[in-house]
């Protein structure tokens, strides 16, 4: 037998435990899953982004072999609730009813209206084409700035305006009276589509008593309750359960109407049910992303010294308000101002309706849009300085001695070195080298540019401070859940209200007990995703997941430890301030006489001798809600070529150090910021969902939506600097957002520092080579 | 209804199946064999690809007709003896995944790009997995597991 080593997991770049079963195929993805006698629920879909229904007739689909029924959103007009938002952001939000299936009018294309449920999935397709449903067109409303005029149609009766929210911070006038700078610009965020690469599914069952629902969700916990509400199923009767999940980047962090449909259906026919989306309708009705117009005002001194910022958002709802939908502009409101100092601050927000596919948390979630608004324009201020882009950022960000810092915008930053990653990053990058061949290109007019991008920035991670989530209107808290339980043979499991999906939690929670109980990584697994099981959590958005629940883990292993200790020293006949831990087991200082964490279980679990006020079961739970969020940041750099005849991007290097605080596992951190660079990338270069002028997507397919492949995107170079969080007691700062969060604006600042000496100040995203093209003739002409 | 044969993971299979039936479906539901997902339905995103008759095949644009008297490998079939084949433990050594969406499919891609080129550059591999998405990794972890993968794949062969 080897020995294994305990006590340095933490920091280690260890293997994933999840590997073998996702690599060999032996997974639970929901659609794999199955039950006697299931059956196939399919959605019949607007294919009109604005109509009423006048009459729908489900008849003919319930006449078809294997289809055993067929409903119209009016079968279920009495029982079908609302969809929830769960963030009434201000005081003047209108949160319209949003019925699962539509009942008399639809508002985007791909709105259900009608379901068939048969025996198979093809007899349920061949079901629904012989659903008849008439509709009468009513305008579509596809642009923010129309919708909010007069004149516009109305989404809904109340009017196109969801909401509005105004916050000032120092005095915004006097910051731009008489400045020797103001840069004003407008940018567009445009509406992207996550397409996790697992389409939606769900199934249900029920014993007639209580329900089972299996969903591909990032959220079983507040899924559960959010059934309860919206069906009236008691909630002790629900039972959710998220099996594999193959990503969500914050599109299976909701309470989807299918969810709601599937749970109703099971209990209308008593018999399991299951939905699978295909890749178009997901396209059509996974919430979309981004999706804003940023109109941006920044006052400078004539050494680049920002006085002042003002931001004003139009933000896309689309048709309705799903679960954080109004939330997620104004997760940016406090992160317009990034990592600089400034004298004053307005943030302005708009949220708007539109007859399309409603919009809510898409990785990053608010922040990727506010860094892209600020890194932009501090850019901007640099060329009109005819300064370093670097130096402009350099003069005004807050100084490593500086921190604990209280921003603008009312954020307590408690650690953080952007001098360090900077440095580290343009060393690494070789800017001056790249700078001196960009200037020779220049001066040999030469056809392909060379530009250089950079983003520094800062996001806040760990959604939870409670407290500060009930200041924000958000209905819930943000606390979350561990249990840590060891066995009787001394093997641990551990119970984490968190929900992965790809992110490596099971790896990353057993190094973290597997130190704290001294036992061996190994010996270490966690169950998760199944409210039977894991009773109480948040789940997994917002890189919240090792911030909170990996703490929450770690605290119920000290609870457990602490319990040991008292056993030991009950069984060792000496104070528990005699004992010394040390490799995995309770030792008496100076003697021999010691007791492990193993023989302490068994012994917690035979239960013969157990001290006074002591239970059986070495075991603990724990709930942990910090006191701040956290604050990760970096240095991110771009180079790339700009071909100025045919407007083709090539990406020449990519270089990121990023500070994510103390690392747990540097193999999952650097996945982590890989998948969040592409997917960054992919929003400046590639990706962008287009509606038609009557409110069509056309870009249902994976063929019209341009996702990165292998070949689109370069090795990216990473580093990091290490500046401990200081609101947790591991220090780790939450990583999964920071790539996406970065490299949207370190691209498209490259781009446009290629072609700015051409006379081109901005480019809209995505930057495909048609619009630089475009761009570039507009110069031209 | 059609009545085919299918050699899969080495089992041989008589079934009656539909004319449109897909070859995915026919793994997934009729057989048993769901380690093979379905991504999209435009035959894009690579997560379905099979090996059939030893070359790879996005099983979602295959009718299961079409695979009569045809062997087909799935990621359930690939390592030998209970252990995972090369191209498997360079993605798990590699960290080139993370949910795993895609990863049945990227091997299968992987593996069959090294038929054609056995030491294939960093240019060639990316090219070779252009039909295979991934929506977690960035592609740098997937890229360097294939080298991985290729090396070791490569010795195998070379010493006997
Ligand atoms: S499912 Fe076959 S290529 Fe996407
Ligand atoms: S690992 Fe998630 S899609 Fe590739």
């Amino acid at each position: 037998m080897t020995i294994q080593e305990v006590g340095q997991e933490v920091g280690r770049p260890r293997k994933r435990k999840e590997d073998a079963r996702l690599l060999t195929g032996r997974t639970q993805w929901t659609d794999n899953l199955t039950r006697p006698g299931l059956l196939h629920v399919m959605f019949l879909r607007s294919p009109m982004a604005h109509a009423r229904i006048t009459r729908v007739d489900v008849s003919g689909a319930r006449e078809l072999p294997g289809v055993v029924a067929a409903f119209s959103g009016q079968d279920f007009a009495a029982e079908q609730g609302s969809l929830p938002c769960a963030w009434p952001v201000s005081e003047d939000v209108v949160i319209p009813d949003h019925p699962p299936m539509a009942v008399s009018e639809v508002r985007y294309v791909g709105e259900a209206v009608a379901c068939v449920i048969a025996t198979d999935r093809y007899r349920a397709a061949d079901a629904l084409e012989a659903i008849d449903v008439e509709y009468e067109q009513l305008p579509a409303v596809l642009e923010m700035k129309e919708a909010l005029t007069a004149e516009s149609p109305k989404v809904h009766e109340a009017g196109n305006k969801a909401f509005s929210t105004k916050i000032t911070s120092g005095d915004i006038e006097a910051a731009f009276r008489d400045a020797p700078i103001v840069i004003d610009r407008t940018f567009r965020q445009q509406r992207l589509i996550p397409s996790a690469m697992e389409p939606r599914a769900v199934m249900a069952d029920t014993d007639g008593e209580s329900y089972t629902l299996w969903s591909s969700t990032q959220i079983p916990h507040v899924l559960r309750v959010m059934l309860a509400v919206v069906t009236g199923i008691p909630e002790h009767k629900i039972r959710v359960i998220a099996p594999d999940v193959g990503g969500g980047f914050g599109s299976k962090l909701q309470v989807t109407a299918e969810e709601v449909l599937c749970l109703l259906l099971a209990r209308k026919l008593g018999k399991p049910v299951k939905w699978t989306e295909s890749r178009s309708e997901g396209n059509l009705t996974v919430h979309h992303g981004r999706d804003q117009i940023q109109h941006l005002r920044l006052a400078a001194d004539a050494d680049g010294r920002i006085r002042g910022l003002q931001v004003d958002l139009l933000a896309d709802m689309g048709a309705y308000l799903m679960l954080v939908t109004p939330g997620i502009p104004l997760l940016g409101a406090s992160m317009f101002n990034a990592i600089y100092k400034m004298d004053a601050y307005e943030f302005a927000c708009t949220g708007v309706f539109t007859t399309k596919m409603p919009t809510d948390a898409y990785r990053g979630a608010g922040r990727p849009e506010a860094t892209f608004g600020i890194e932009r324009m501090m850019d901007e201020l640099a060329a009109e300085l005819h300064m370093d882009p670097v130096e402009v950022r350099r003069r005004n960000w807050i100084k490593h001695e500086e921190f604990p810092y209280t921003t603008i915008s009312g954020l307590t930053y408690d650690s953080g070195n952007y001098e360090a990653a900077t440095d580290k990053a343009t060393a690494m990058f070789g800017y001056d080298k790249l700078r001196a061949e960009q200037n020779d290109r220049r001066d040999r007019g030469d056809p392909v540019q060379l530009g250089i991008g950079v983003s520094t920035y800062t996001e806040m991670c760990g959604l939870a401070p409670s407290r500060m989530l009930g200041e924000a209107n958000y209905a819930a808290g943000g606390w979350e859940h561990g249990t840590v339980r060891m066995l009787p043979t001394g093997k641990v499991e551990v119970i984490t209200g968190t929900s992965p999906h790809g992110q490596g939690h099971v790896t990353a929670w057993s190094q973290i007990v597997a130190d704290a109980l001294g036992v061996p990584f190994d010996d270490v697994t966690v169950l998760h995703g199944d409210t039977a099981i894991s009773h109480k959590g948040m789940d997994t958005y917002g890189s919240r997941s090792l911030v909170i629940g990996g703490i929450a883990v770690l605290k119920a292993a000290e609870k457990v430890k602490d319990k040991a200790r008292k056993l030991a020293a009950h069984l060792l006949e000496c104070s528990p301030d005699d004992l010394e831990f040390e490799a995995g087991a309770f030792k008496v200082r100076g003697t021999e006489s010691q007791k492990t964490m193993q023989e302490l279980s068994w012994a917690a679990f035979a239960a013969h001798d157990l001290p006074e006020g002591v239970e059986a079961r070495l075991d603990s739970d724990a709930t942990f809600d910090p006191e701040n969020y956290s604050f990760p940041h970096g240095t991110h750099l771009c180079a790339v070529e700009v071909d100025t005849e045919t407007g083709m991007v090539k990406i020449r290097s990519y270089v990121a150090v990023d500070d994510v605080g103390k690392v747990v596992n540097p193999l999952i951190v650097e996945g982590q910021v890989h998948g969040g660079i592409a997917q960054g990338i992919a929003q400046a270069l590639f990706e962008e969902a287009v509606y038609d002028a009557d409110g069509n997507l056309l870009t249902t397919t994976m063929a019209d939506y341009l996702l990165p492949s292998a070949a689109d995107l370069p090795t990216f170079t990473l580093d990091r600097t290490e500046s401990p969080a200081t609101s947790n007691p591991l220090g780790v700062k939450g990583v999964g957002e920071a790539g996406t969060i970065a490299s949207t604006p370190a691209v498209v600042n490259a781009i446009v520092d290629a072609l700015r000496p051409l006379g081109i100040h901005d480019v809209e995203m995505p930057c495909s080579p048609e619009r630089v093209w475009r761009a570039l003739e507009g110069v031209r002409s | 209804m059609p009545r085919i044969t299918v050699t899969v993971d080495g089992i041989k299979y008589e079934e009656d199946v539909e004319p449109r039936l897909l070859l995915v479906h026919l793994l997934r539901e009729r057989l048993g064999k769901t380690g093979t997902p379905v991504g999209c339905d435009t035959s894009n995103c690579g997560a379905c690809t099979v090996m059939l008759d030893g070359k790879s095949v996005k099983s979602c644009s295959v009718l299961a007709v079409q695979a009569d008297g045809c062997d087909v490998v799935t990621i359930e079939g690939l390592g030998v003896n209970g252990s995972m084949h090369p191209m498997q433990q360079a993605f798990h050594e590699e960290h080139a995944l993370q949910c795993g969406y895609c990863t049945p499919g990227m091997v299968m891609a992987a593996i069959d790009l090294l038929r054609d080129d056995p030491d294939p550059s960093e240019e060639r591999i990316r090219q070779g997995l252009e039909g295979n998405l991934c929506r977690c990794t960035g592609y740098c972890n997937i890229v360097r597991a294939v080298r991985k993968g290729a090396q070791e794949m490569g010795q195998a062969v070379s010493t006997p």
